[in-house]
Formats: structure tokens, sequence, C-alpha cells
């Protein structure tokens, strides 16, 4: 088990890291979810030990070894850089860290074979690293990080140098090598769709600190506060001002929605209010939208969906921006006038202090609203 | 970036300590040591304060020497720098002439300074030497022992021909790590040879010529060998550097208090233009 | 603007080409519109970026010629083309200032500074650079960089064609979503001719009105997004365009029914193809709905991606993928069927009609 108590990272002046606790199961699969600079790379130099923290300390199994350095720690990591060994062959490149370790002759033949076929690269042992693609020469560094049976991986955007596709079938292939090996996996990435794919346990990170962590799909259902769910969010979230009265949420122009019943006792003022892109939808759902008249910015098609870039005035000369996700074609021009439906049951309510009132209406946690522990029980969560 | 504290590197690098302090802090402290005293010989010292440093300051021979040693980095700077940038820029970029080129360039930094120095003592010379001779013959009145002008052309051509090739290797390694795409967009802009230069190369040199006229500064500030064994400082006094100034001083003279002052002054001098320079280069730069 | 005829052109990058391997680039015979919007979409090495680089003059074809509204242009080289480039990382003049780093390309032109000032500052606002016009380029973020380099093609009124090469590679996925969407609307706007080279789907996709799919050098398929989604002309197009891939399944036919191991689908229509022809079935996930009186299948895998669930299933020994909306619930005796308009069938690789 890994755990980080209280960690900040402070460089020259600025904090990279802050005041970050997060706890890590022996077997779990790990995302730092997060834009560019929000701490990711910073963070996992910290727990390899290449870095240092300014406060707090890093345990494995309960023992400090915040001052341990990384060739004492059993730690492998892969970068977004395909970082191998152009002298060695594949075989050679996923033996290194064995024969460094002074492993047999046969251990290492077996471990190199058991863990060239896991990441498919049984037909490429003989051939140099750059004589391959980027996707096998990712595989063979994830490869040798997965031999050295480290008790920690890191993983650096490791998917972010490779081609769509190829992202893709890794994507799928990922979560069935790691859940083969003991070790806890921290994988870094900036792509919410990415950390969905690999499932596991998201820690999302926005300026030095882990907004929540959790099972990744309870993150992305019920976010803690309104910068979870817009880092955990794309297309981006789509955001809205709604002041409630009574039973009802009141938009701009009188337009109103009904609180739903878990939020009655809240006190009526001003409320943000987030909604996924794919919530906005062309045609009514019965019962559960409401109509709202926008304007369209522009229109993207992938021939299977559209993105609908749509202006709504919030406020009268107070526009903002919305996506709206949704299957099929539909080709509205630019400037077009049409109505939206919004899904009323998906609402997610944040006081103005970013904090949330209500998550998708299903999934809302039982201690909303108090101080909450940034740590969870890895796979099992905490609720 | 504060990296991991680790004990046993200390025990790695202590001998480089070792060796670094015999090296230059003590033969610095005994500089220190004698610019503040008195000595005859026989181990005698007696304090004298700053007297050496103000009897430095306020010497003409010091004026003087330091005026022609200003004179001397200034213009070699001058020469070398945008002349080592147009030699880069004009070399292939890549294939078996830019290897030959690169050895070529390489060749002067490998001589030995004293060499540099006899070499060109015999190449100038006005009786014999290819350079004096050819000059002589076409009918030009040159002499570097006996003028001073030719004697400082020379020795300018001299440190010219030996280091341009050290500017000349730093920019093009500079020039060869610009990304392709801007010389397209610099194309697809219509940018004339003079913008690419001007808006994409010397922005990205500018590190590399930072370093460059650093190392050109501090090299050519402290000469000694080459214009030593070229011109011995002559004629008079009219190359005499303050290096060569210097070891008069110590060596031929046994000021040693006078001298150590006076390498007390050059070392704080260096130091001071050196940080002048980097401070104000990199003044607005943004990381 | 300009239309683009790629005219019959290959190219090798070795001087003697033997055989068709040798070229990277296959032959590619080809109008592009005035005005249209197209995508290279292929992974890396199926020579997208060869092709780029022969509309942008970096390459001469070895065979063939290119011609910009009908005159030649094969051997013009870069800046007598009239064409402006956004690479993939930002391009921009770290010393000048947002102003003059858009100015620069009409100043280079001679135009007089009037006339660089009304046109940069139309620039400015179409790109939404207002705020940056007096700051210095260097040190500013990816996706204005990216802007700018726009906007320095924008600028010029006699551009024949503005080229991308993968442009949103370092930009963060939030600001994709703008800066996306904002190079859509700048074209719907001012009808650039713009060719735009990526291994995104989605990017490619989003962005034109005709996605070119290439392979190998070769080009598979030009066509709208939803030409490639519907209809996609090789298996290879299936797979690569959509997330997760066409399913693709080995299938016998006869006359208009296909059988898939013990199971028999009808289709809209008879098929004709050579005996000795490998033939098979292609069915996006977005068409394979839970039936009760289905097809059984076994499910190994359930993705929840948020909204939406990639399921993951065994059909007859063939694996498949389907795709489940965010509340719609996994029945406890999954059965599948697949939507009749959903269905192509390939022969070879390559897509066959159906007849009536």
């Amino acid at each position: 088990m890994l755990e980080l108590k209280n960690i900040s990272k402070r460089v020259e002046g600025d904090l990279h890291i802050d005041d970050v606790s997060l706890r890590l199961e022996k077997g779990s699969l790990n995302v730092l979810l997060g834009p560019t600079l929000s701490g990711k790379t910073s963070l996992m130099r910290i727990m390899a030990g290449l870095d240092q923290p300014t406060n707090g300390a890093v345990y494995i199994d309960g023992v400090d070894v915040t001052g341990v350095p990384v060739q004492k720690r059993n730690v492998a990591m892969v970068y977004q850089q395909f970082i191998n060994y152009p002298a060695l062959s594949v075989y050679e490149n996923i033996a290194s860290p064995l024969r460094i370790a002074g492993k047999d002759r046969e251990t290492i033949d077996r471990e190199v074979k058991r863990v060239a076929q896991l990441l498919r690269l049984e037909p490429y042992l003989d051939r140099k690293p750059l004589n391959l693609s980027g996707g096998q020469q990712q595989r063979t560094a994830l490869a040798r990080a997965i031999v050295k049976n480290a008790d920690l991986v890191l993983l650096d955007e490791p998917l972010a140098n490779l081609d769509y596709k190829l992202r893709e079938e890794l994507r799928e292939e990922l979560p069935k090598i790691f859940s083969e090996s003991g070790a806890i996996f921290v994988y870094a990435t900036t792509e919410p769709t990415e950390a969905l794919l690999l499932g596991g346990n998201t820690a999302t990170l926005s300026e030095g600190r882990i907004t929540q962590y959790d099972e990744t799909v309870d993150v992305y259902r019920a976010p803690r506060d309104l910068v979870t769910a817009q880092t955990f969010s794309d297309p981006p979230l789509n955001v809205l001002q709604m002041a409630k009265k009574g039973d009802v949420f009141e938009l701009s122009k009188g337009i109103t929605v009904r609180v739903p019943d878990d939020l009655r006792e809240m006190a009526d003022t001003n409320y943000t209010v987030g909604f996924r892109p794919h919530h906005l939808s062309p045609e009514p759902i019965p019962g559960h939208s409401v109509a709202l008249d926008v304007r369209v910015r522009v229109t993207e098609l992938t021939g299977s969906e559209s993105f609908v870039h749509i202006f709504y005035e919030e406020e009268p000369a107070k526009q903002i921006t919305w996506v709206m996700l949704t299957h099929g074609i539909h080709d509205f021009d630019v400037d077009q006038k049409i109505q939206v439906y919004l899904d009323t049951r998906t609402l997610m309510v944040f006081d103005l202090d970013g904090r949330v009132m209500s998550g998708s209406s299903s999934q809302i946690e039982a201690d909303i609203g108090q101080e909450q522990q940034m740590v969870s029980g890895g796979e099992h969560g905490s609720h | 970036m504060q990296k991991t504290w680790n004990n046993k590197a200390w025990f790695l690098v202590l001998p480089v300590l070792l060796i670094v302090a015999l090296n230059a802090v003590v033969p610095l402290m005994t500089v220190v040591n004698y610019s503040v005293q008195e000595t005859f010989g026989d181990n005698l010292f007696f304090f004298e304060g700053t007297r050496w440093f103000r009897e430095v300051l306020h010497s003409d021979r010091f004026h003087a020497s330091l005026g022609r040693q200003f004179l001397f980095t200034f213009t070699i700077l001058m020469i070398e720098i945008p002349l080592g940038v147009i030699v880069a820029l004009s070399m292939p970029k890549s294939g078996v002439w830019a290897s030959v080129c690169l050895v070529l360039m390489a060749l002067p930094l490998l001589i030995p300074w004293n060499v540099v120095g006899a070499m060109w003592n015999i190449f100038a010379l006005p009786d014999i030497g290819l350079l004096g001779y050819s000059l002589n013959a076409l009918g030009i009145d040159y002499n570097f022992t006996r003028q001073p002008v030719s004697a400082w052309l020379t020795v300018v051509m001299m440190d010219v021909w030996h280091w341009t090739s050290l500017v000349v290797l730093l920019a093009y390694a500079g020039l060869q790590s610009i990304d392709g795409a801007y010389y397209q967009a610099a194309r697809i802009d219509g940018a004339s040879r003079w913008s690419v230069f001007r808006y994409i190369q010397l922005p990205k040199l500018k590190h590399v010529l930072i370093i460059a006229f650093l190392l050109r500064f501090m090299d050519s500030f402290m000469i000694y060998t080459e214009p030593f064994v070229l011109t011995g400082g002559g004629p008079g006094n009219t190359t005499t550097f303050l290096s060569i100034d210097l070891v008069k001083a110590a060596l031929g003279e046994f000021n040693l208090g006078i001298a150590a002052a006076m390498s007390l002054i050059y070392f704080l001098m260096t130091l001071l233009v050196c940080w002048l320079f980097y401070t104000l280069s990199m003044k607005g730069e943004t990381q | 603007m300009a239309r683009i005829n790629l005219d019959h052109i290959r190219h090798a990058y070795s001087p003697n080409p033997q055989n068709e391997d040798d070229y990277a680039l296959k032959e590619v015979d080809h109008v592009w519109d005035d005005g249209g919007a197209y995508a290279l979409l292929g992974p890396s090495g199926c020579g997208k970026t060869t092709l780029l680089n022969i509309i942008s003059g970096l390459l001469v074809p070895s065979e063939g010629k290119i011609l910009f509204d009908g005159q030649d242009v094969t051997h013009l080289n870069t800046q007598d083309r009239n064409i402006a480039q956004v690479f993939q990382f930002p391009v921009v003049y770290d010393t000048m200032s947002v102003f003059d780093n858009l100015a620069f390309p009409l100043r280079n032109r001679g135009m007089g500074e009037s006339d660089v000032l009304k046109r940069v500052n139309e620039t400015i606002e179409m790109l939404d650079l207002g705020a940056w016009s007096k700051r210095r380029a260097q040190g500013l973020s990816a996706d204005l960089k990216q802007k700018i380099s726009l906007g320095r093609g924008m600028v010029r009124s006699d551009v024949n064609a503005i080229l991308f090469d993968e442009p949103l590679t370092v930009i963060d996925p939030h600001m994709k979503w703008q800066l996306r969407s904002q190079l859509k609307l700048l074209h719907k706007q001012f009808s650039h001719t713009m060719v735009y080279v990526t291994h995104d789907q989605t990017e490619a996709l989003t962005f034109a009105d005709k996605v070119v799919v290439m392979l190998g050098g070769e080009i598979l398929q030009i066509g709208t997004p939803e030409d490639l989604f519907e209809r996609p002309s090789h298996t290879f197009v299936g797979y690569f365009i959509g997330s997760p891939g066409m399913n693709v399944l080995p299938i016998a036919l006869e006359g208009a029914s296909a059988h898939l191991g013990a199971q028999a689908i009808q289709l809209s229509g008879g098929v004709s193809v050579q005996p000795s022809a490998k033939v098979e079935m292609g069915i996006r996930p977005e068409y394979i709905h839970f039936d009760p009186n289905g097809m059984d299948v076994a499910i190994t895998k359930v993705e929840d991606i948020g909204r939406e669930k990639i399921i993951r299933a065994q059909l007859e020994g063939s694996e498949i993928a389907l795709v489940l909306n965010e509340n719609e619930p996994i029945p406890a005796d999954p059965k599948v069927s697949f939507k009749g308009a959903g269905i192509n069938i390939y022969a070879d690789d390559w897509r066959v009609d159906m007849g009536a």
C-alpha cells in the first residue's frame, strides 16, 4: 500500500502540489486526471522518490520512505516518449531489469517470454526497438516496467504519442495486463474518456490539489464539486446559474425547473447548475425536460453524432456557450435559432463556492456538504 | 529542482572537491594573502592593507594595459561572433561536406596555444614569413616587430584564426536544433533571407551566442600565451595586455603584492562584466 | 481560394521504384473542390503526410501533376504556391508581438501599413485574439500560438489553401473543443479550401466535408462523415472510423441471407461475390441492440464510459462490441439483433452492394 500524507511541493515559490493525501491499495489501478500543469507529473515524481516533498510524508506498507531515493524503491516508470535501449533487442530490453536484479538465465527467459506474450511482442523479440512501430515501442517499454515486478508502476501519459486507434487498443488491453500484476498502478492522463475506459479509481487534479478520489465511474457520476465535474467532462461541462425559489429553480427567462426532492430543504439563493453535453437533446424527453431557446454557434458532425455548439442567453446581453452532444445527424446552420431540451433528472447543483448540493439524483452520497476526506478505501470505494 | 538527499554521494565527490580546493581555493587565498602584504623574500611579510590596490588603480601603466585589453577584447568579439555566425550559416547542414567542414573548423582549436603563437610569428615575419613577405612584396610596409599597427593587426588576426571556430561550432549546433517547420513557415509567409535570420535564427541562437560571448570574453580578457610568443608585448608596450603586464610585474619585477592585487582586480572585473552581460541579456526572458 | 487537382500523382522516396510497394503514395487522381474542407485520415505511415507535403510544395511527386485552379504548380516551391500551413508544434515568431506576427506575411509582400492595420485587425477579431494583440508571442499557451499560426494564413486574401498538420496534438482536451469548433466556424464563414492531416477520427470527421481515409499509401475511401460511418467501402475504414470500430464477422452467403455460425440473418437484397472470396459482414456497435427475440450472446466485459456503455460479447464464436445508452439496462438473458440498415457485406475486405 502506498500512502501520501499531506504532501506539498513548492518550487521557487510556486505551489506545485497542495496538501495531497492519498491511499493506494496493492493491485489497484489509479488514474490521475487533470489538465497540463495540474501537478500529475510532480505527484508521480514524489511517489517514485525522484523528488522530495516540501512537506508531508510518503509511506509504503506503513513504513516512512520519504527520504528513500528512487534506486532503493521498487518502482517502474513509463513515459510519454518511447524510452528503450536502442542498441538492445526487444528481448534484451525486457530482460534488462531482471539482469540488473541478478536473476538466473532460466528465470529471465521464462519471465521475458511470459510478459512478451502478455503484451503481444513475441514476433518482435529479436528486433531493435527503433525498427518497430510506435505502438510496439511503447509495448516494449510497458513490458520492461511489468517484468520488473515493481511494487509501484507509474505511467505518465503513456499513450499520448500514439495514433488514436492504437490508443484505443492499448486502453482496452491495459486493465487486463494490470490486473495480472499485483502492483499499484498510477496512470496520468489529460483525457476524461481515457480514465473511464481504464476504470479503476480516479483522482482528479486541479492546480496541485486532488479534488476527489474514488472509483472512476463514481467520480464521473457524483463529482464532489464543480472543479471535479469540469475536469472530468469531455466535451466540457455546461454550466448555468439558477435561483432557487421554494420548490423551483428559476432560470433567467421565467422558465422554471422543479427542485429534486432531496434538495427541497436547500436555502433559497443562487446556485450553479452543471449538466453534461449529452443531457441536452434536440427532442423533448416527455415529463423530464425543459425547453430552452438557444442560438447555434456551429455544428460538428461525426457521421453518427452531432456536436452542436450553442449560445444561451443567461441574462440579457450575457451569453454563455454550451455543447449539445446527440445521436444522429442534426445539421443546424450558424446563427440558427433552435430549441433544445435539458434533461432535468441529471442536473448537478453546486453552491456558489462550487461545492455539490446533489449529484445525478440517483447517486447522492450520504455525507454531502460535510467536510469530506480525500481518502477512500481502494477497490471497494467508500460507499 | 530539489533532488533526493543521498549522503553516500558526498563521499564520491569528495576527492574532486579536495582537488578543486587545492587547485583553486588555496592559490586564490595565497593571492589574497599576497595582495595585502609586502615581502622582500625570506618569507618575511608586512601587512600593507589596501595599499597595492590603491597603487594599481591609480597607476597609468595599469590604465594603459586595461585600455589595450578592452580594445583588444572588444575588437575580437566584434569580429569573431558575427564571423562565426556567418560561417555557421554558410556551412552545409548534412552530408559528407558537413562532416568535412566540422573537422576543418575544429582543427585550430586542437593546436596548443604557444604553437599558435610560434606559427603566426614565423608566418608573419617580414623577411621569411609567407604573410609578411607577401605583404611587403605587394608594396605594403608591414613589420609587426616594429610597427604598433602591424603588431595589433597580427595579434587580432591570430586570435580570430584561432578562436572563431569555437563560435562557429556553437552556432552550428544551435542552428541544427531549429525545427524545419520554422523555415517552412517563414517561406510560406514570404520572409526574406534576412527576415529568416532576424526573426527565427537569431532568436533561437540567442542562448548559444550568450555562451559564446561569455567564453570568448573571459578567454580573451586573460589572453597571455599567444601574444607573448608572437610579440612579447611589443613593440614597446603596444601589445602588452593585462596578463602580460601581470607577469612582468610578478616575475620580471618581483612586485608580488602589486601583481596579486592586479590579478584580484582582473578577476573581479571579469566576474562583474560577465554578470552584467548575462543579467542584461536575460532580461525580459519568460520561461 | 482554389480547386485542387491531384492528377495521377504517385510518389516514391527511392529514385527507381520497381513495384507498387516502393511507392509511399500510390496513385491519387482526384479533384478537390474550391472552398472544401478535406481531412486526410490514417495511421502513421499511411502516406497522408507525403500527400500533404506534395500539396504544400515540400515534395515534388515522382509522377503526376498538381494543379491549383487549373494552373500547374507541380514544380513551384512552397512560397510561390500561396498556401498557408499550421504545424503540429506551434510555429510563432517569438520576438514579435501577436500583431506583428499576423502582419509579417503582409509586410513581406510589401503591403502598405494602413492596409496591414486593417487586415490584421480583422483577423484578430475573427480569431478572438484582441486581448493579446500587443503581447509578445513568446510564452503564450499552445492553443493561442496555434491560433496565431492560423492567423498568419487567414490574414492573406490570396491564399489558395490552408493546410493543417495534426494541429491539435499539443492541445489539452478542453481547449481542443474550443479550437476545433472555432476552426469549423471559420471555415463556414470564410470558405477557405482547407486540408487537415490527422490520425484522430473525431478531428477528421468533425472538421471535414470530405474525409480521405488512407492506408499503406493508398486512398481507401473519400466520403462524407456519414458515408464513412454508414457505408465504409473497406473493412479497415469500418474499423478505423468509430469507437469502437465496426464489427467484422465471417459469414457464408446464401442468396439474400447470411449465415453467421448457426444463425441466419436476412439481408435487404442478394449479393454476388466471387466463390473464392473471403466474405464478411460489417455491423457497427451502434446498430446492434438487445432484443428478446434475437441471437444468444455471452457478455465478456462491460466498459462504462459515462454517457454510454460498451458491451463486449461472444456471438457464434466471434467477438462483438455493442453500445448501450447511459440508462439502458443490460438484460439478464442477453440476446441481440442487427439493424438491417446497418449491415454491409465485404468480399476480400471491399464492400459489395446488395441488390434490392
